[in-house]
């Protein structure tokens, strides 16, 4: 068992709520991505989960169990650090071994474990080196073997990415999905990077000024965004907000397209659109601009594929449309997603 | 284009002091001449006087000067009172940087912590470096005296000792030795406090963070962590704190002279005597110098260890 569990979890400093009653179940052996802009308090809440930090309310439980009185080292976790916090003074195999001597593991056995977590990570021959001779990417595996070797029931990642160059990134988000498929290990993983937490997580938490907005599969919270937070964080660029009468109108850029290049005529709402700027990124297009029509001056972005063959000209105005079942509506007070209504 | 290099070079000539400050060559030995100035003066040239003064045979009164190569120091180091000073001048030397280390790295964590009232103890602790030694010294020998003690009168209050068993802590010989090294602790631990103050929050918190998770217990943090972290950085600590021990007298001049019998002579001390209050100058002078090449040997291994423990 190795679910973590936290009950209405608050974090003050001061009169600032950094984490402000948060509800949050991870299921057994999931990868749960927290994804909020910095400031939001997701990594006050993984801190609190490892015990870096004592809550100021609510309770944290990891495996059932009520470990908010328990000390980090007594909670099977390990974590991985945003700087990595390799011990600098020590040559990687004593940074690998280090949990395990202080678990007081038979002095024996020491080698043996260490190699093996080395070796999941491909580092075995940098057992001799100290961290300081390392590059970004070998520290960042010695950081997982270290949390790795004594096999934790929960892995808690803060931005273990960040530090690495964009290529080496993407090939590191890689191995690490791989690895914790094959582990099977519950993982908490912070970032603020909405590409990171979309093609990593099995479930993500967006989270905003303390709270959690919403939790659900990448697909849920892209696709089906609880509010306008969400639906402005995730997506690159943000999804559109048009206000209409009695509420906000919400649609992904990908999904304003001109009006010929959508597949069907029918259930289409169509959409003036005078273009400003295009911005050519190659495999798409950006169309900047605003409404004409019924919402006119309301500022919309339109993302074209490469793929959209219909010629766009700045200065022109042009007929574009949204399907209707890619409408999304919002309560223009709560920001909160509210039912379909014709437009 | 003409008139815009004219314009630059113009002002030039008006100005040129203005533009020697700006050339790193000439800025640099500018803003260090004071200090070296200040160093060959106060301790460069009394050194080289000292040094010369050990091999002759010099005076206090006489105006001849003549060398005599070593005799000084054959004819001082064998006696017992140069023996039992420099034997002293250890003990004073190691023990009091034992604990100095000790107590300013326990100090030293106690105030990293954040705590009520932490200003107000860290001034009290910085107190005794920014009071004159001297001065401090004498609030001691007020302490420690053998009527007016009011340690004495303390224990003697709450009945630890009786009216006729007061420890002479000035007078006997042990307590002596053990009243000038508390001192000398007292004196010298706010600045080792201070250094490894600097050290401790140099360590990124996240290290702290990471031996928390892996599981390290509070003597496991700190023997394996985060002394080895500041080695650097306590090891210069060490290095002012027994160059000090070494070569300063003034808690012992002013607490003891050395006495009772010579028990907390030290080299420092003895030089004085001898040297100043004796007028034997040239004596005087070759015990001073005599530690000279050990502390200078320390201090060069002491630089290199702490040169290679850097780390990160």
């Amino acid at each position: 068992m190795s679910i973590v569990e936290t009950r209405s979890v608050r974090k003050h400093f001061g009169d600032v709520h950094a984490v402000d009653g948060v509800d949050l179940a991870t299921k057994e052996g999931e990868f749960l991505v927290l994804l909020g802009p910095s400031g939001c308090g997701k990594t006050t809440l993984l801190r609190m989960i490892a015990g870096l930090e004592d809550p100021t309310g609510g309770e944290i439980l990891i495996g059932g169990q009520v470990v908010n009185n328990l000390p980090p080292r007594a909670r099977k976790i390990a974590m991985v650090f945003q700087s990595y916090a390799l011990y600098p003074h020590m040559r990687v195999f004593d940074n690998i071994a280090f949990p395990l001597r202080a678990q007081g593991m038979p002095r024996a056995e020491i080698p043996h474990k260490v190699e093996w977590a080395a070796g999941l990570f491909g580092i075995e021959k940098l057992l001799h080196r100290k961290p300081r001779e390392l590059s970004g990417g070998e520290r960042q595996r010695v950081a997982l073997a270290r949390a790795v070797v004594r096999e934790p029931a929960v892995f808690l990642l803060d931005e273990p990415l960040s530090n690495l160059d964009a290529k080496l990134r993407t090939s590191a988000r890689d191995e690490l999905q791989q690895f914790q498929r094959r582990i099977g290990t519950t993982t908490i993983y912070v970032t603020h990077d909405q590409v990171e937490a979309m093609g990593l997580g099995d479930r993500i938490a967006v989270m905003q000024g303390g709270k959690v907005r919403q939790i659900g599969t990448p697909q849920e919270v892209y696709d089906e965004p609880a509010d306008t937070f969400v639906a402005g964080f995730l997506g690159s660029p943000p999804m559109n907000l048009v206000e209409i009468p009695d509420c906000l109108l919400g649609f992904r850029p990908e999904h304003f397209l001109p009006k010929e290049a959508h597949e069907s005529r029918d259930g289409l709402l169509a959409l003036p659109f005078h273009i400003t700027r295009i911005e050519y990124l190659g495999a798409d297009r950006l169309l900047y601009g605003a409404l004409e029509g019924k919402f006119p001056g309301t500022k919309v972005i339109s993302k074209l594929a490469s793929t959209v063959s219909t010629l766009v000209q700045p200065g022109k105005t042009q007929d574009f449309a949204v399907r209707e079942k890619d409408l999304r509506f919002f309560d223009r007070q709560t920001g909160l997603r509210t039912r379909a209504r014709p437009v | 284009m003409a008139t815009l290099g004219e314009d630059l070079r113009a002002p030039a000539a008006g100005r040129r002091f203005g533009f020697v400050l700006d050339r790193p060559e000439w800025l640099g030995p500018l803003m260090i001449a004071p200090a070296v100035l200040y160093i060959v003066a106060i301790v460069g040239l009394p050194f080289l006087l000292a040094l010369y003064y050990s091999v002759s045979d010099i005076s206090m009164g006489r105006r001849t000067l003549g060398f005599v190569g070593l005799r000084n120091f054959i004819s001082v180091v064998p006696t017992p009172k140069f023996q039992t000073s420099l034997q002293n001048t250890f003990v004073f030397a190691i023990v009091s940087q034992v604990l100095v280390i000790i107590l300013a790295n326990i100090l030293a964590l106690a105030l990293l912590k954040d705590f009520r009232g932490k200003w107000l103890v860290r001034l009290l602790i910085l107190l005794p470096w920014v009071a004159p030694i001297s001065l401090g010294t004498i609030g001691w020998l007020w302490i420690l005296d053998s009527i007016y003690s009011v340690i004495n009168w303390t224990l003697e209050a709450v009945g630890l000792i009786t009216a006729d068993g007061w420890p002479m802590y000035l007078g006997k010989p042990y307590l002596a030795m053990g009243s000038v090294i508390t001192v000398h602790v007292w004196r010298l631990l706010p600045l080792a406090t201070v250094i490894i103050l600097a050290g401790l929050t140099s360590i990124p918190k996240d290290i702290h963070d990471a031996a928390q998770v892996d599981g390290a217990s509070f003597w496991r943090h700190q023997f394996q962590i985060t002394v080895p972290l500041i080695r650097p950085i306590l090891l210069v600590a060490l290095l002012f704190g027994l160059v000090f021990a070494f070569t300063d007298m003034v808690v012992i001049f002013v607490l003891t002279r050395g006495g009772p019998y010579d028990t907390t002579q030290v080299l420092a001390s003895l030089a004085f005597f001898t040297g100043i209050q004796g007028g034997d100058l040239a004596e005087g002078a070759a015990i001073a110098i005599f530690l000279f090449p050990l502390l200078l040997a320390v201090a060069i291994v002491f630089l290199r260890i702490a040169r290679r423990a850097e780390v990160t």
